[in-house]
């Protein structure tokens, strides 16, 4: 089941670069007998289109495997980055450093990715008061009650610094806001790379905890979990994936929701599968929804962020009602 | 030989008065002790202190001779179970999944059960009547079945001590019944210690060697069911007047509330 998962990740990232307003072909791409400054293919393939599918793979698979991780632990399958508010407090690090111009890099690493964490930490450390709340018997609407108020706060503050910036600076942190995976090359792959990988390594150690608190955490404490422990693994690890992905590719709406259910709906509830299958199939969904962005709207484009939100906004309301039933 | 032992435990949330008062008990290896009191008497309470879930302000719990403390979640996991009032599943497991959990603290980080362990659960299974449910969703199931499924699960830890909170409170006549015979057939079969906290003052007549009365976090009473399942005792924890009489049928002693005390 996971190998039909890697196959699909793996088909879509190499077919995903070749669509495009400059049709090119796979053969030429890899063609060894003309040299790479006379490929035309072979450069649109690994310099204009390659980084962004790399980094929508990316972006997916974080935001993903971050929904997974809040949803068990708040044992609420509608809890995700952007319905706690993680996203929105990633967000409001990178409008604060856009606007205010703080562009000094920090150890050779640009301010954007920093601000981000620290706003993804800061909402995190909201969320996990929640969670705290929830152990001790607040309901999930509450939760998810508490997380829709948290976006809507830090999202008044982020237009507020908007309003705070200049012209160029609004319409360079309203593109930012909406999300969007035009990334200029490899190296800000790589430095939202290293978080996401670490990240789910430590998140890869835990499936059968998250198993275990989706159960609640008496239960969970029972079997032998020790849920403190676990918890803070998982929730940083989560906040860290929020907010890699965000300074990346910007708040993309509801991925963080849509693929865990879908993979779940496939491979069951057992997390050792669901995290890797969401882990890829999380890439392979942002792939596609970035290649109808970039495609299907004229050669302007659209951004990705809008595309996950036509999805996401209807399935988000049928798993509300369904679940209501 | 006493198996599990609280000596002089204190707890209270949020530094406010003490739940848990001073509580001192001991539970006999292979018996079934059960836990009165009234609402808000500190059962809970108590039964997570002595689970090792929280953690006492003052004393201590020994298992087998040994402080609780001492023990990583996981080891004592591996020695006292608990089945919670009620279990939900946000997800949708089989009730094979939840019966499997009770793997956990046997297994290493990587590694996956074994034959061994589903034997182990689908024994367990068996034994709680539930081998029929395996692959039911267990969000679907009723009370009871869920009930009888999460002692599987307890069971499946293979644990010598079973801690059960008001397992039969949300349950009909009849599951009651079942939930009953079923913990007096695994204390036989299996010699599973357990400590029982309920409401149900017939239902610990029926199964309880011993009980222990518990009042605004102190021990009230302690001792053989018959001595200490009185009328006296009954008014005092509940403000009830009621009569206790031996059942010829039923083969234990019977409880009636006729009144409320003034």
């Amino acid at each position: 089941m996971l190998a039909a998962f890697g196959a699909l990740t793996a088909i879509v990232c190499v077919t995903a670069p070749l669509i495009g307003s400059t049709p090119i072909q796979l053969s030429r791409v890899f063609d060894r007998t003309i040299p790479f400054a006379d490929n035309v293919d072979a450069q649109v393939f690994f310099v204009a289109r390659l980084p962004r599918v790399l980094a929508a793979a990316l972006v997916g698979s974080a935001f993903a495997v971050a929904g997974v991780v809040f949803q068990a632990f708040l044992r609420n399958p509608l809890a995700s980055p952007d319905t706690l508010g993680v996203s929105s407090g990633a967000t409001l690090g990178a409008v604060i450093v856009i606007t205010f111009h703080i562009d000094s890099a920090l150890l050779g690493v640009s301010a954007v990715p920093v601000a981000t964490f620290a706003g993804a930490a800061g909402a995190l450390g909201i969320v996990y008061a929640m969670s705290v709340a929830r152990r001790r018997g607040t309901s999930s609407t509450v939760l998810l009650l508490a997380g829709v108020a948290l976006s809507a706060f830090l999202g008044a503050l982020n237009r507020f610094i908007q309003v705070l910036g200049d012209f160029t600076d609004t319409f360079r942190s309203i593109r930012w806001m909406m999300g969007s995976l035009d990334v200029g090359g490899y190296t800000d792959i790589v430095v939202a790379l290293v978080p996401i990988a670490a990240a789910c390594a430590a998140i890869g150690t835990l499936p059968r905890e998250l198993d275990l608190v989706s159960m609640g955490t008496a239960a969970a404490e029972s079997r032998g979990v020790d849920v403190r422990r676990a918890e803070q693994i998982a929730l940083v690890s989560a906040s860290l994936l929020t907010g890699a992905a965000v300074s990346l590719g910007g708040p993309i709406p509801f991925v963080g929701i849509i693929v865990p259910h879908i993979v779940r709906l496939i491979v069951g509830p057992d997390h050792r599968l669901v995290l890797p299958a969401a882990a890829l199939f999380g890439g392979t969904f942002l792939v596609i929804c970035d290649v109808i962005a970039r495609t299907a709207f004229g050669p302007a484009g659209m951004p990705v962020g809008a595309v996950t939100a036509f999805l996401g906004g209807p399935f988000f309301l049928w798993l509300l009602f369904r679940r209501a039933r | 030989m006493t198996i599990l032992d609280a000596q002089e435990l204190s707890f209270s949330y949020d530094r406010k008065a003490a739940v848990v008062d001073g509580v001192a008990l001991s539970v006999a290896r292979g018996a079934i002790v059960g836990l009165l009191g009234p609402n808000g008497s500190g059962k809970t309470t108590l039964l997570r202190l002595l689970s090792g879930t929280l953690t006492p302000d003052r004393g201590r719990v020994m298992l087998d001779g040994r402080s609780i403390a001492t023990l990583s979640r996981r080891d004592l996991a591996r020695r006292i179970a608990v089945v919670p009032q009620e279990t939900h599943s946000t997800f949708d497991f089989s009730a094979l999944d939840i019966v499997m959990m009770g793997r956990y603290p046997h297994l290493h980080t990587f590694e996956l059960e074994g034959a061994n362990d589903l034997a182990i659960a689908r024994r367990a299974m068996a034994d709680t009547g539930t081998a029929a449910l395996e692959d039911r969703r267990f969000a679907a199931l009723s009370g009871g079945e869920k009930q009888r499924v999460v002692i599987a699960g307890a069971l499946a830890q293979a644990s010598d001590v079973l801690l059960l909170d008001e397992p039969t409170a949300s349950l009909d006549l009849g599951f009651q019944f079942d939930i009953a015979a079923l913990l007096s057939r695994l204390n036989r079969d299996r010699g599973t210690t357990m400590l029982v906290s309920t409401h149900d003052l017939n239902l610990v007549a029926a199964l309880c060697t011993e009980l222990v009365l518990l009042k605004n976090g102190r021990v009230v009473a302690q001792g053989a069911t018959d001595a200490v399942l009185t009328p006296a005792h009954i008014r005092e924890l509940y403000g009830v007047i009621a009569e206790v009489t031996p059942h010829s049928r039923a083969g234990h002693i019977t409880v009636v509330p006729v009144g409320r005390a003034d």
